[in-house]
Formats: C-alpha cells, structure tokens, sequence
C-alpha cells in the first residue's frame, strides 16, 4: 500500500504547468495541498461526477491533459463514466483512481466490492486502452512518466492509505468563487492560446 | 389555439442560433427521430452520448467551465434522476447547463402541471423548488424563445430546463 500524498507528490513532479486536474473529496483535498494551481478543478457535493466533470473538460480543451484524482467510491458512483469515457476516447484524458476500499470522508465503511473489484478491470472492460494498477510507491514512481505519455485515456488504480490529513475543506471546493477562478484561468488560457481548443 | 406543432428541423435550427456546439443526450422518445437522430448527423454539433444523466450534467459543466457551449438532452425521468447534479453543480455553483428535457406521454396543449401523470405533473413544480428557469414548448411560438433563453442562462450563468411538451415532427 503507497500513502495517498506520497502518490500525489510524485505525480505533481511529473504535471505540467497547463495541464488541468479535477479532483475529488480525500484525493482534492490532498492536491490542493501539494499543488496549487489555478488550473486544479474541484468537484464535491454531487459524488461520483468526477470523471464526467473531467470529460467535459478534456473535449473542451483537447490540447491540454486533462488528469482526473478519482475515488473509488465516487467512481462506483458513476460507473458508466468509464464507457461514456472510453467511446468517447478523448486523447488527452488520464484517470487515476485512489483506491483506499472505504468511504473515508464518512467514517471509513467499506465500499461494496472492498479488495475483490477491479478497477483497472472494469476500465479495461469499458474500454480504455491502458489501464494500470499500483500499490508499491517505487513502481509507481518509475512508470508514472511513461503513462503521463500515452495516448488517452488511461486509467490507474493507485491502491493507497491516507497519508497526512489535509484540511477537509468543503467550503473552498464548492464554492462558486473557485469554480469562477478555474473558469477564469482557463479564459486566460484560452486568449493566449486561441488554437488550444 | 396556439398551434400544438414542434418542428425538429425548427428546434436544431434554434440550437445553432444559441451558438450551441455539444449535445449530450440520453435517448428520449419525443427528439429521438427528428432531433437527436439528424442532430448526429449534423457536423455543426458533437455528440456526446452518455450511460446516464447525471454524467451528462456534469459534462456540461465542464465544457461550460471552459467557455464551451453545451445543451443536455434527455427525458423527464432522466431530469428526476438527475435532480442532485443539478441542485449541486447547476444551481449550487451557478453554472448555465441548459437541459432539453422531454415530457413524453404529457397531454398535448395540457400544462405540465395539469397532466394527468403524476410524473409529468411534478416537474414543474421541482423546477421551481431549485429556482431553474423553465418553459414548455408546445408549438413554433415556444421554439423561438429557445435561443434567448440560452443566451440568457450564460449571461446570468444560471441553469435552463426547456421542457417538450410533446413528440417532435420533422
């Protein structure tokens, strides 16, 4: 098992500066921590729609990655997400799901399914081209890289313990003030870049 | 009267005066042939079909977020299930999904709120329990206001239900 935070440390060395990340509940709170960006997109309160949040992005703006820090209870949420995603094959979409087996923001119950569903299965099932599963820090480490490289989508199943509480602040993710500031970063962007989308 | 008669080629035409670029759309019986079918055969939009609504909410928002414009296409039932997306995403956060939300087997030229079916009937109501700007079309007169009412949602970045009061001709 890797620590949740020392996953997302590494995968913040390896994310480029327009890239775009939505993440959700525990593995939000965490990046916004280890990496502040105005392009981090968060999404609480309507559990499970991470990844569709995430489509939506990666078709408007298909020349940025679009990377998604999904639970595993949200994403058994929105199962379906994972077909929509992998017909729709958007390029530049890398889903990562933090895997931990329990609903951690609510007293930690197990998911349905705890240590017997496979995630990287079920992408692989929906469609995904690549899907990848890790629970060993280094290995993760060495192959992040090369994943980040690959034509999307790409699904990785990170299999994690929470590592260093982070603040549960709902108040910030689901507030209209930071979904208007990430709204407003990628105008910026685009103005810069007419071509990017 | 005001005439009962919803043209599919009118509705499509009402989307592009929107400036509407994705569809995302679930199946519904009173678009499916001469909205959503033509719709994906027609190169001036992208077609999104999704496994559920709520998904197709959340699409919208992020295309929305990325100053994309984006309309969600499914049935009444689709809108019920929905109902915690939208609370959440469209009017919690403020952001304009605009929702083309069909009322199959609702009365034509009977009000929603006057249908006989009490999942029909309830949707009003519902919309106006989230405060989401909502008219039903009926006929060509109701067409019309579809592209105002999208640009309206984006100016005040506030949600829209567009309800189809019934089955849709070419």
């Amino acid at each position: 098992m890797m620590k949740r935070d020392e996953c997302l440390k590494i995968l913040n060395k390896h994310r480029t500066d327009d890239a775009i990340v939505v993440a959700v509940y525990n593995a939000g709170f965490d990046w916004r921590r280890i990496s502040q960006s105005p392009l981090n997109y968060y999404t609480v309160g309507a559990m499970g729609q991470g990844s569709s949040h995430a489509l939506g992005i990666a078709l408007a703006m298909p020349d940025h990655k679009v990377i998604v820090l999904d639970g595993d209870g949200s994403l058994l949420m929105n199962l379906g997400s994972l077909v929509t995603v992998a017909s729709t094959a958007p390029s530049n979409y890398y889903h990562f799901v933090c895997e931990n087996g329990g609903y951690e923001a609510n007293g930690s119950h197990p998911i349905p399914g705890q240590g017997t569903v496979s995630f990287a299965g079920h992408a692989r099932a929906a469609g995904y081209p690549h899907a990848f599963e890790f629970d060993d820090l280094g290995k993760f480490e060495a192959e992040i890289g090369r994943i980040l490289s690959l034509t999307g989508p790409v699904f990785t199943t990170l299999k994690v313990v929470p590592g260093v509480k982070a603040p549960h602040d709902f108040e910030f993710a689901n507030s209209r003030e930071t979904h208007r500031a990430f709204a407003a970063a990628v105008a910026e962007v685009i103005a810069r870049e007419p071509r990017a989308r | 009267m005001a005439e009962l008669e919803l043209s599919g080629r009118a509705i499509i035409d009402a989307l592009k005066k929107a400036r509407i670029e994705f569809v995302v759309a679930l199946p519904d019986a009173t678009m499916s042939e001469h909205v959503l079918w033509p719709l994906s055969k027609d190169k001036d939009f992208k077609l999104v079909r999704v496994c559920k609504e709520d998904e197709g909410i959340s699409i919208c928002a992020g295309m929305t977020s990325c100053k994309r414009r984006a309309v969600m296409l499914m049935q009444y039932t689709g809108f019920l299930d929905s109902i915690n997306a939208i609370r959440a995403i469209a009017v919690e956060l403020a952001m304009p999904i605009c929702m083309l939300v069909g009322m199959l087997s609702k009365e034509p030229g009977v009000p929603v709120v006057r249908s006989k079916l009490y999942s029909v009937r309830i949707v009003e109501p519902i919309l106006g329990a989230l405060g989401v700007d909502n008219f039903c079309m009926e006929g060509p007169d109701d067409i019309a206001l579809l592209p105002p009412a999208i640009d309206r949602a984006y100016a005040r970045s506030l949600p829209l239900a567009a309800l189809v009061g019934h089955r849709v001709n070419p």
